[in-house]
């Protein structure tokens, strides 16, 4: 009976490295592949010549700034979308939470294909609101789409935000100095949720930057409609932009992260002279 | 003075909020749902249901019976349910290796760290990355055949088929497993296994008899959820084989582009038939979590 347990003391440390060390194995070695890989352009030698191809070329920086405005545009009109409604909710219309939460996690179970599919059956031509009539029309409803793939991502992240201030509190200190309505929103309980908003427009833009299949539905010019076309043309390049939408989605998580664990009112570097300050608090006592 | 009055009066009106004036703070919100939500997806729906000239019919949805469509369900399911239980199976394995398996602290860090970025690293350059790596001339395809001699294409291996696409999904659908299955491993108290050791259980029957049945809802909530999740794929799929792998996504996607069912209704029924199984899976998923929050308290 003793041995056994010995035993297996023994050996489930090296059956939990090997686990690990297989599952590291698989995350790295595509990421080491696609490196590699990128870096193969020139015969016979190493060289970064598939990314300077791709940042001389006058299709990847259209596209990618036509996805990245379209993403910031969403991540705009997301927030004046969510964060009165948030603010309307906690403060005077809590019943009507269940509505907006379900609301907000719908994005997350229609598949982005048959909203777009929708948008063009009901908003196209001859509708009341036709809205894929025109290239600035079908622009605007990719950042309506947009608007709502981020929904979910802005909704938790403004609402986590709001949940660590006392809105209520802070409400009623501004009503009080004679704050209107729309000044309370604008110049407090905007100020307190920055961080949780930036948060989720991080996540927000590492989604929609790639995004293919509504880009490329509604024919837009995006980034996402372009990797493909690149995938199909070319070899390295291909490579050079998985190993630059892997960097991308990396900044953008971690600055996620950090902006979502501020505190309202942080700074974004630690105060350079907190010691002198610290000392003279000293000297004070 | 007049409009100060007036405003007053007003501030006065919504403070004491007659119940009326309150629900018009959600209009913007409800009427954005309303329109890019609720009302795309019922007319589907309602297309779903009828004849090109309008009619109320069945046939649609008979009509997914066909083999073409059946096949693309089949095949969708099955490849979900591969990659989902994978997935599961090795995201429950990795857990634990690193939660109770006495590696370093760092070891648990860096994997979440990383697992946070690569649950969000799909779509197109995903794919990419496997092409580089598994294609044909993928370097680890290469490197097995210089050094090892195996040629994997030719033994019946392709990325671009069913398994291929299965160990590309794994890329994203594990991160996302162990992202979402240690709170609940890190649930199971400590005096549980005190409790049963000091009955005279021995780990493995720890395991068996408490903290499996323990964790199983919630294992089988986190299935559901990379079910879904594997379900939706579709940029993956178009970057790896060009659109020319027949699951449910990418038979829709050919449909809105050239109407190849010949029959705009017949895709209407496909959308409703890929919103029926994401609604199940995601409605399975939030009460099996419900259940297993239980533990977790």
């Amino acid at each position: 009976m003793r041995w056994r347990k010995v035993e297996s003391a023994r050996r489930w440390p090296l059956l939990s490295w090997s686990i690990v060390l297989l599952a590291a194995g698989y995350f790295l070695l595509p990421l080491y592949a696609t490196f590699q890989f990128s870096l193969g352009m020139q015969r016979g030698e190493t060289s970064f010549a598939a990314y300077h191809w791709l940042f001389a070329s006058e299709r990847f920086i259209d596209s990618l700034s036509y996805s990245a405005v379209a993403s910031l545009l969403a991540i705009l009109a997301g927030t004046l979308l969510v964060v009165p409604t948030v603010y309307w909710v906690r403060l005077k219309l809590p019943r009507a939470r269940g509505f907006v939460e379900f609301a907000s996690l719908l994005p997350l179970i229609i598949p982005p294909i048959v909203m777009v599919f929708g948008y063009m059956r009901l908003y196209g031509d001859g509708s009341l609101l036709p809205l894929t009539t025109s290239d600035s029309r079908l622009d605007l409803l990719l950042v309506i789409g947009y608007v709502v793939l981020a929904l979910p991502y802005m909704f938790r992240a403004i609402d986590t935000g709001m949940a660590a201030i006392d809105i209520v509190t802070l409400t009623e200190a501004a009503e009080s100095l004679g704050a209107s309505r729309w000044r309370i929103i604008v110049s407090v309980i905007f100020p307190n949720v920055r961080s949780a908003i930036v948060a989720g427009a991080f996540l927000t833009l590492s989604i929609s930057l790639g995004e293919f299949v509504m880009a490329s539905l509604l024919s837009r010019p995006a980034f996402g409609p372009y990797l493909v076309q690149m995938g199909q043309d070319y070899a390295y390049q291909p490579a050079a932009l998985a190993i630059m939408a892997f960097v991308i989605t990396w900044v953008c998580m971690a600055l996620m992260q950090f902006f979502a664990l501020r505190k309202p009112g942080q700074r974004f570097l630690p105060r350079l002279w907190a010691g002198r300050a610290t000392k003279k608090e000293r000297d004070v006592s | 003075m007049a409009h100060r009055l007036l405003r007053a009066r007003a501030d006065a009106a919504s403070l004491s909020g007659s119940p009326l004036w309150r629900w018009l703070g959600l209009v913007p919100f409800a009427l954005f749902v309303l329109l890019f939500l609720i009302l795309p997806v019922l007319y589907l729906v309602q297309g779903a249901f009828q004849t090109p000239q309008g009619q109320f019919t069945f046939d649609n949805l008979r009509a997914l019976a066909s083999p073409a469509i059946a096949n693309a369900y089949s095949l969708s399911i099955r490849l979900s349910l591969v990659s989902a239980g994978l997935g599961a199976l090795f995201g429950l394995l990795l857990c634990y290796a690193l939660l109770h398996g006495g590696l370093p602290a760092w070891l648990r860090h860096a994997f979440t760290t990383f697992s946070g970025v690569a649950s969000n690293f799909a779509g197109v350059p995903l794919a990419f990355a496997f092409i580089a790596t598994l294609g044909r001339l993928g370097l680890v395809t290469v490197l097995l055949r210089d050094l090892f001699g195996i040629n994997l294409y030719a033994s019946g291996f392709s990325l671009f088929s069913f398994w291929g696409l299965a160990l590309t999904y794994l890329y994203f659908q594990l991160p996302l497993m162990l992202l979402i299955i240690t709170p609940a491993m890190q649930g199971l108290k400590r005096e549980w296994q005190e409790a049963a050791e000091s009955l005279g259980a021995s780990r493995a029957q720890y395991w068996r008899r408490v903290a499996l049945p323990v964790l199983t809802p919630s294992v089988l909530s986190c299935f559901m959820l990379l079910f879904a999740n594997a379900f939706g794929t579709l940029a993956t799929v178009v970057a790896l084989t060009g659109a020319n792998f027949p699951v449910v996504p990418i038979l829709l996607f050919q449909q809105i582009r050239g109407n190849v069912l010949y029959n705009p209704n017949l895709g209407f029924a496909l959308a409703l038939g890929m919103v029926v199984i994401m609604v199940v899976t995601n409605l399975l998923y939030f009460v099996l979590r419900a259940r297993a929050e239980r533990w977790q308290r």
